[in-house]
């Protein structure tokens, strides 16, 4: 486990971050995998909604709409 | 085939003519289009498979679009070329089942814009298949598309791989086709910002809301002003009438026209030739044509997806996801679409919940027209208290629901695409699908409602049920007895039942009370069978069980509310 590595729902607005690792099972993975979120790949928040409310990000040139409690599977790295 | 949002259905309606037709999938009611087109003289058909990002379904749609696949001859997959490196991977499934395919490069425009550079000679000679550039949208390389279909082919050298083996090669051709260059923040990511920040967003989704329902009222009520009441009153109205006076009094002319030796009032004879005819045509289908025609500009803009990522707090609260407002907003129009969409959700509790909401708190266009004409004299504050009872009674319902339905509620996880310019032809298009869909699917409901009702009537059975009721509805309601028979017909006919109120003299309260209580209580026949065809017989027992409590209960808190407690 790499020490900076933060849940993707701790990720503060408009910074970069580059994925480490996503945890849950295969078919979940699988799921976020054909949508673009992979390990390596750079992300960012666009905007959160309040009240543990869905995040907006962009990877790989899209954007997607993913809940609080997927985003707490996937684990960042701040790029600095 | 191909993703969601890569323009399909643009390149569908490029490719076949004005002869498209909506069908429902066998065994299951999603529905996908269907056209015809013509090439060096042999007529093909051509199908537009509902998007899937994987050749694994998670979705009831997407399976269809798997089993589309097993039938094909020729796979068209469309390809986004801002993002290639997704789409690849249903366009590499897609090569393994070796069926003969061309790729069409969507978007080549919009790619080239953003500064994205793809090499597409040398993708075709990585993929071993047709590759064709195309703006679909001003119809670019659409010619070029379908000479290609000559040229489709198998590549057999990409064989059956793991997810892994599929994304280590997309990475390699990746790396040989494209190359892109840094770019500024454009106008309309900003507009992807400022609709998507909760603090800009709602304000803007709440606006844009208003304007298109101000556009649906605007757009149909001038249609019905400058063409459809003309029509009737002028053209119509003096043929009626000549009928009548050739049929005499009678069964016949009570069941086509109305009662004898009155005036004809096209919203309350209930003849089948006058109420019939008139309700559905002349005061239903102009708000349908101009609700779909704004509801498909919203759609093929891009804006739903922001929407539904603004209201998912909400409506994750109540069992469902942000993609719940989906089938709430095209249930606005009637309720059987509304019904049919609740199957993009995607566990059982979800459809349940989704499907259940509809049925009871949002009323379809042909209610509301009617609620809008017996409310309207009194003034818009009841029509606003209606509306502000319904949405209460959307949340609580919906609340409970999530508390006591088994299952789980998945958190959303959707797909939010640029904003694009809508086709002005795939817009007509899809809209025109939907009013026809309208007048096959749902007005044979309208009339067969009214001819049962007729029928009734005239042999005393609703009478005979009616009075059983009687009774009760002051007690119960704080209505009129001859209010019953309003409730009876409501069964059959929501928007005709809110039209028999009339007649009776009621005032604000109590027709905001019986409009409540219409509106709740059941679905439209059509609407119910539906139902029981996504639902199944169980739930929708159970469903129909919740209705008729609700509206039961809510009528008597508003009764209380509005008159006090009945006194015995």
């Amino acid at each position: 486990m790499l020490i900076n590595a933060i849940p993707l729902s701790d990720l503060p607005l408009n910074t970069h971050a580059k994925i480490c690792c996503i945890n849950g099972g295969k078919g979940f993975q699988h799921k976020l995998q054909v949508m673009g979120i992979q390990v390596g790949r750079t992300i960012k928040i666009l905007s959160k909604q309040p009240f543990k409310g869905p995040l907006t990000i962009k990877v790989c040139g899209t954007h997607l709409t993913l809940g609080r409690g997927m985003a707490q599977k996937i684990m960042v790295e701040v790029i600095l | 085939m191909g993703n969601p949002n890569v323009g399909k259905s643009v390149v569908f309606s490029r490719l076949t003519g004005a002869q498209v037709i909506a069908a429902n999938y066998p065994g299951t009611t999603i529905d996908y289009s269907k056209g015809k087109m013509r090439i060096e003289g042999t007529q093909v058909e051509i199908i537009d498979a509902p998007g899937t990002y994987s050749l694994e379904p998670t979705n009831k749609a997407e399976e269809v679009a798997v089993e589309m696949l097993e039938s094909a001859d020729i796979v068209i997959n469309v390809l986004d070329a801002t993002n290639l490196e997704r789409n690849l991977y249903l366009a590499l499934q897609l090569l393994e089942k070796h069926i003969p395919m061309v790729i069409a490069l969507n978007l080549a425009d919009e790619a080239e814009h953003l500064g994205i550079q793809i090499d597409d000679q040398q993708l075709q000679k990585l993929l071993g298949v047709p590759v064709i550039r195309t703006v679909a949208l001003s119809g670019e390389g659409i010619k070029a598309l379908v000479s290609s279909l000559d040229k489709a082919t198998i590549n057999n050298n990409i064989q059956f791989t793991s997810h892994e083996g599929r994304w280590v090669e997309i990475g390699t051709i990746i790396k040989q086709v494209e190359t892109i260059q840094h770019r500024h923040h454009s106008f309309r990511d900003r507009l992807t910002d400022l609709t998507i920040r909760p603090i800009t967003g709602i304000p803007l989704a709440l606006i844009i809301i208003f304007f298109a329902f101000w556009l649906v009222r605007l757009i149909g009520e001038t249609m019905i002003t400058y063409l459809f009441d003309p029509f009737f009153d002028t053209i119509y109205l003096p043929l009626v009438t000549a009928l009548g006076d050739f049929l005499g009094p009678g069964l016949l002319y009570t069941i086509l026209i109305g009662p004898y030796g009155q005036p004809i009032i096209w919203e309350q004879s209930l003849g089948l030739l006058t109420t019939g005819i008139y309700v559905p045509f002349a005061m239903v289908l102009p708000y349908i044509i101009a609700f779909y025609f704004l509801l498909s500009i919203l759609e093929d803009s891009g804006y739903m997806p922001r929407l539904a990522t603004l209201v998912d707090n909400i409506f994750h609260k109540l069992g469902m996801h942000g993609h719940g407002i989906i089938s709430l907003f095209l249930g606005l129009g009637c309720n059987v679409p509304g019904a049919l969409s609740t199957r993009t959700l995607e566990t059982r509790k979800q459809r349940f919940i989704s499907a259940t909401l509809l049925a009871i708190a949002v009323p379809c266009m042909a209610q509301l027209a009617m609620v809008f004409g017996v409310l309207g004299p009194y003034g818009v504050q009841y029509i606003a208290l209606v509306f502000f009872i319904l949405l209460i009674l959307y949340i609580i319902m919906g609340l409970i629901l999530n508390k006591f339905i088994k299952g789980s509620s998945p958190e959303i996880f959707l797909e939010v695409p640029p904003y694009r310019r809508p086709s002005l032809t795939a817009i007509l298009k899809k809209t025109w699908m939907r009013i026809k869909w309208f007048i096959k699917e749902a007005i044979p409901f309208l009339f067969l409602g009214i001819l049962i009702i007729n029928v009734l009537y005239f042999t005393g059975v609703l009478e005979a049920i009616s009075n059983l009721l009687a009774s009760s509805m002051n007690f119960l309601f704080g209505l009129p007895g001859d209010a019953s028979l309003s409730l009876v017909v409501g069964f059959l006919r929501k928007d005709l039942a809110v039209g028999m109120l009339l007649p009776l003299g009621l005032t604000a309260l109590q027709l905001v009370i019986a409009v409540t209580i219409l509106t709740i209580y059941f679905p439209c026949v059509a609407t119910f069978a539906v139902l029981l065809k996504e639902l199944g017989v169980k739930d929708l027992i159970k469903s129909s069980i919740i209705m008729f409590a609700t509206a039961a209960s809510v009528g008597f808190i508003l009764r209380i509310l509005f008159f006090g407690l009945p006194t015995i």
